[in-house]
């Protein structure tokens, strides 16, 4: 490991994963190589075009993975112990107590036959080992902190009477009720409305300063992760392309990929300008070749780029200059802002202002 | 609950009651010949056929005997039986416990018995458990509920004599020798039932496992068990009452054939009796009020339906 | 998945073609004469000579369970093409008229459904006589609801399809447009409802004669045999075994075929 070693473990480790989906016509690997650590508090965000496996990757750290795909290399260590790669019991230990999920769709992550009140108390009689009446006022108690008018009243109502910001409030309060070190959010914001986005992104922000909390936040909005995120992967085709601070992502973009993801995002500046969008779709399982997978739509795409898959480069950050680190555990190290292109390997710079 | 729905529900009931009433008064009346000289016979004298007609009341205009009919139905007043001379209501209300213990331990049977298979034929889709539970309840479909009774006399009452056959004890009576009297014929009513709930759940499941929320569940570190039996069976059972429910009509109809299996003196037994003495204000009778109790349970289950979910239940 | 649900269609269509095959037989050749009495051999236990032993008559079981083939498969047959012709007639009209006849029709139908299955061919059969006509009678009239809801709603799928319209912009005529574009389109629901309703007439008919309501002797019914079977349990328990064994087979392999088919279509569709 390239990087300075850090005083304490990480809180989350994920070293060269690999998740397979099975299909009558074969193995096809839906995340390759995946390197990333989420260190105690921190926020860090996954961004991408929808397709790209950043679902399956927040789903494959709890062995949530549907059952036809499955960790077939790598590891994940939690606070440096290893997690399991299958097991239902295994993975019960560390779900929703230690590790918490959120998701996109309130309205049908919870469960419509069951009362608020039961769902928001079934984890922690379960893990907590309290009582029906500790389990309801903690809930309680919880909901206040998220923000939820009438607490108790709640308790006794069915998901379908409330709106989708209340359920994704529920939702979080349910999560945060056995004090988790990490928060899964995984597009906790793509279903709701505009003003609703908002509020739940500064309520997530409130959390993690009041917790401590760790988050990991999926999403396909680059807008929602800058607002949110200290650090930054960007996910294409099943591998972390680009890593590295807020800053260094906005300010100096170098893949090819977050440059064409930044110029689609609207801010007021571009107000008037016509907005950018990267051409093409995210290849298909089978579509991804032997070289760079994003060479079909890179402007700067050259034979290498279609004809070997391109090293990971560190650019800048702690442990070397640009160009230093390649090869695996580049991109996971805390604080170095790394790119997977042939192109930062070669020139260790890019234009900033693409097209 | 909604109360119109309710109301909507009701007025379908009262349609469809009607309408059975309708069939059972002109059923008896399409019989080719005079009912009266088919009850009695060809060497009967026209006294004797006048006094029956008057007796049955077909000697009146048709209008009019069907209003009788109604009126009659509407006070619970279907007549006398020819053959018992007695009121056919009595006659009914003696034999409906019988039929009705039957139905009901018949009933909770096929749910004890088909809830955790179909749960366990769900969990392990695809698996062995799963098609050796699929192979058995396509036979179980199969097999007449009354030769699965005839196979269970013999095996239990005449081979190994466990259960002593033919010997009917009321509830009142010795509650536990009464459930002894009613646990085959009751088997037997059971089984193509729990081969229908068993496929019907484990299909509502399977659909009920793709849902997002059982990923929430999961998610929140619940047991297995727990994530099946509370938060997928509550949504997955809603449809099953459905199917319980609509066969109440199935398990009620199938016992009137199983108690002659087993000689039980209920409603099968004496409307058997009825049709082959010809009574008809009995057979009259006895079918319009199985067939309204068949309905009235179809919509106590609509109605329940519409309560269990609790989508359904505020609009 | 896919090899498991070849495997039911597969089932049921050998259950029926040796079925079939065994009735064909039976029209020719049967070991004995199934009215053939033998008052001496009388309750045999299966053996070489009976394989399936004796009645209480000393009759061939294997002889009267044969010839019982006759009775189902008319039974089944004949009922079901009642409840074909009664249901196609109030689904089509349903269907393809709409409106308060649509409403009328299907009410009626709803209440007709109502009724447990056995109840109503109960009364049919205390009206007229009991006998095999009769039975078939009953039970045909028992399917006519199952089969116009299927087609009415085939109908109702197929009438605002664009082909309909377009053979209906060029000009065809109502009974050109049912039987020519419609009718092709719901043969495969009609044939799984024809294949289920052919396996329900079975059990019926088995209730009825059991409850000596249905098919009269000297007409050989498997459903009858296991009600003279009865009084003979202790002595000759081989009686009530192969008839009732017959009828599941029979269900059995209609039932899977019905399924197996719906599958097929399911998996086109």
């Amino acid at each position: 490991m390239l990087s300075a070693p850090t005083e304490a473990p990480p809180l989350l480790d994920i070293r060269d994963l690999r998740v397979e989906l099975t299909t009558a016509r074969g193995r096809w690997p839906v995340l390759e190589g995946i390197d990333l650590r989420v260190e105690p508090g921190e926020t860090v965000g996954i961004v991408g075009e929808s397709g790209c496996g950043k679902s399956v990757l927040s789903l494959s750290l709890l062995g949530l993975l549907p059952p036809a795909m499955r960790i077939s290399e790598g590891e994940i260590r939690y606070e440096a112990g290893r997690l399991p790669r299958e097991g239902e019991e295994a993975f019960r230990r560390i779900r929703g107590r230690e590790i918490a999920m959120i998701f996109q769709d309130p309205m049908s992550s919870l469960n419509p036959a069951l009362t608020i009140g039961e769902q928001a108390t079934e984890m922690t009689r379960l893990h907590l080992k309290l009582t029906k009446r500790e389990a309801r006022e903690h809930a309680v108690s919880l909901f206040r902190k998220v923000g939820l008018p009438r607490p108790e009243a709640l308790l006794k109502e069915y998901p379908h009477q409330l709106s989708g910001g209340m359920l994704q409030r529920v939702m979080i309060a349910i999560a945060l009720s056995c004090a988790p070190k990490l928060l899964i959010a995984d597009e906790p914001t793509t279903a709701l409305d505009v003003t609703i986005q908002a509020q739940i992104l500064e309520l997530l922000k409130t959390i993690r300063e009041e917790d401590g909390t760790a988050i990991l936040l999926v999403s396909h909005d680059l807008g929602v992760i800058a607002d949110m995120c200290d650090r930054i992967a960007v996910m294409y085709a099943g591998q972390v392309v680009e890593v590295g601070t807020a800053e260094e992502l906005f300010d100096s973009p170098r893949h090819p990929y977050t440059q064409g993801l930044l110029q689609a995002v609207p801010t007021p500046a571009k107000k008037r300008e016509k907005l950018l969008s990267i051409p093409g779709t995210v290849p298909a399982l089978h579509e991804r070749g032997a070289g760079c997978r994003f060479h079909s739509r890179c402007a700067y795409a050259t034979e290498r780029c279609l004809l070997s898959a391109p090293p990971v480069v560190r650019v800048s950050g702690a442990g070397g200059g640009a160009g230093a680190g390649t090869g695996a555990g580049a991109l996971a190290a805390t604080g170095a802002h790394a790119v997977r292109c042939w192109l930062a390997a070669e020139e260790g710079g890019l234009p900033h202002a693409a097209g | 609950m909604n109360l119109a729905y309710a109301a909507r529900r009701f007025v379908t009931l009262l349609l469809t009651v009607f309408f059975v009433i309708l069939v059972t008064f002109f059923a008896f009346r399409i019989i080719p010949g005079n009912p009266a000289l088919a009850i009695l016979g060809t060497e009967a004298t026209p006294e004797q056929i006048q006094e029956l007609e008057a007796k049955l009341g077909t000697d009146l205009p048709l209008g009019e005997q069907f209003l009788h009919w109604i009126g009659g139905a509407a006070a619970f007043d279907f007549g006398d039986s020819l053959r018992y001379s007695e009121p056919v209501l009595d006659l009914i209300g003696a034999r409906l416990p019988v039929t009705f213990s039957l139905a009901l331990l018949a009933l909770a049977i096929t749910v004890l018995v088909a809830v955790p298979l179909g749960i366990a034929a769900a969990r392990r889709r695809g698996k062995a458990l799963d098609l050796i539970i699929s192979a058995v309840t396509q036979i179980g479909l199969a097999i007449p509920s009354f030769w699965s009774g005839i196979v269970l006399v013999l095996v239990f009452g005449v081979m190994l004599k466990w259960f002593s056959v033919s010997h009917y004890v009321p509830w009142s009576e010795n509650a536990w020798l009464s459930l002894r009297s009613l646990l085959l014929p009751a088997v037997a009513l059971s089984i193509p039932q729990i081969a229908i709930v068993v496929r019907y759940l484990r299909t509502t499941m399977l659909e009920q496992l793709h849902l997002e929320y059982v990923r929430t569940a999961r998610s929140k570190g619940l047991r297995p068990s727990t994530v099946y039996y509370k938060h997928v069976l509550k949504n997955a059972l809603i449809p099953v009452v459905t199917v319980v429910g609509m066969n109440f009509g199935e398990i009620l109809a199938g016992s009137l054939v199983i108690e002659q299996v087993f000689t039980l003196p209920g409603l099968g037994r004496l409307l058997i009796t009825a049709i082959g003495n010809r009574d008809y204000p009995l057979v009259q009778g006895l079918v319009l009020l199985v067939a309204s109790i068949v309905i009235f349970v179809n919509f106590v289950v609509d109605l329940s339906y519409a309560w269990l979910n609790p989508k359904i239940r505020l609009r | 998945m896919n090899s498991g649900k070849k495997i039911t269609l597969w089932i049921g269509l050998t259950l029926v073609a040796l079925l079939f095959v065994l009735m064909a037989v039976s029209l020719f050749y049967v070991p004995y004469g199934a009215n053939e009495m033998n008052i001496a051999g009388r309750l045999q236990a299966p053996g070489a000579a009976h394989w399936l032993g004796t009645d209480n008559f000393g009759r061939d079981i294997l002889s009267r369970i044969m010839e019982g083939t006759q009775t189902a498969f008319s039974v089944g047959f004949f009922s079901v093409c009642i409840g074909l012709a009664g249901g196609f007639l109030l689904g089509a009209a349903a269907g393809y008229l709409g409106r308060w006849a649509d409403e009328l029709l299907m009410r009626a139908v709803d209440a007709l459904m109502a009724f447990p299955g056995i109840l109503l061919a109960l009364i049919l059969v205390t009206i007229f006589k009991p006998s095999l006509g009769q039975t078939i009678i009953a039970i045909g009239i028992l399917f006519i609801p199952s089969f116009a809801r299927v087609i009415r709603g085939g109908f109702l799928q197929t009438k605002e399809a664009d082909f309909v319209k377009a053979a209906r912009g060029m000009g065809a005529g109502h009974a050109a447009l049912i039987f020519r574009h419609i009718v092709p389109h719901i043969l495969s629901s009609v044939i799984v409802t024809a294949s289920l309703c052919f396996s329900a007439a079975i059990l019926v008919e088995a209730a009825l004669s059991y409850l000596g309501l249905g098919v009269q002797p000297p007409d050989p019914s498997w459903g009858r045999m296991l009600n003279e079977s009865q009084a003979y349990m202790s002595k000759a328990p081989w009686y009530a075994l192969a008839p009732g064994l017959f009828i599941t087979l029979t269900v059995l392999g209609f039932n899977l075929l019905g399924d197996g088919i719906r599958d097929l279509r399911d998996r086109r569709a």
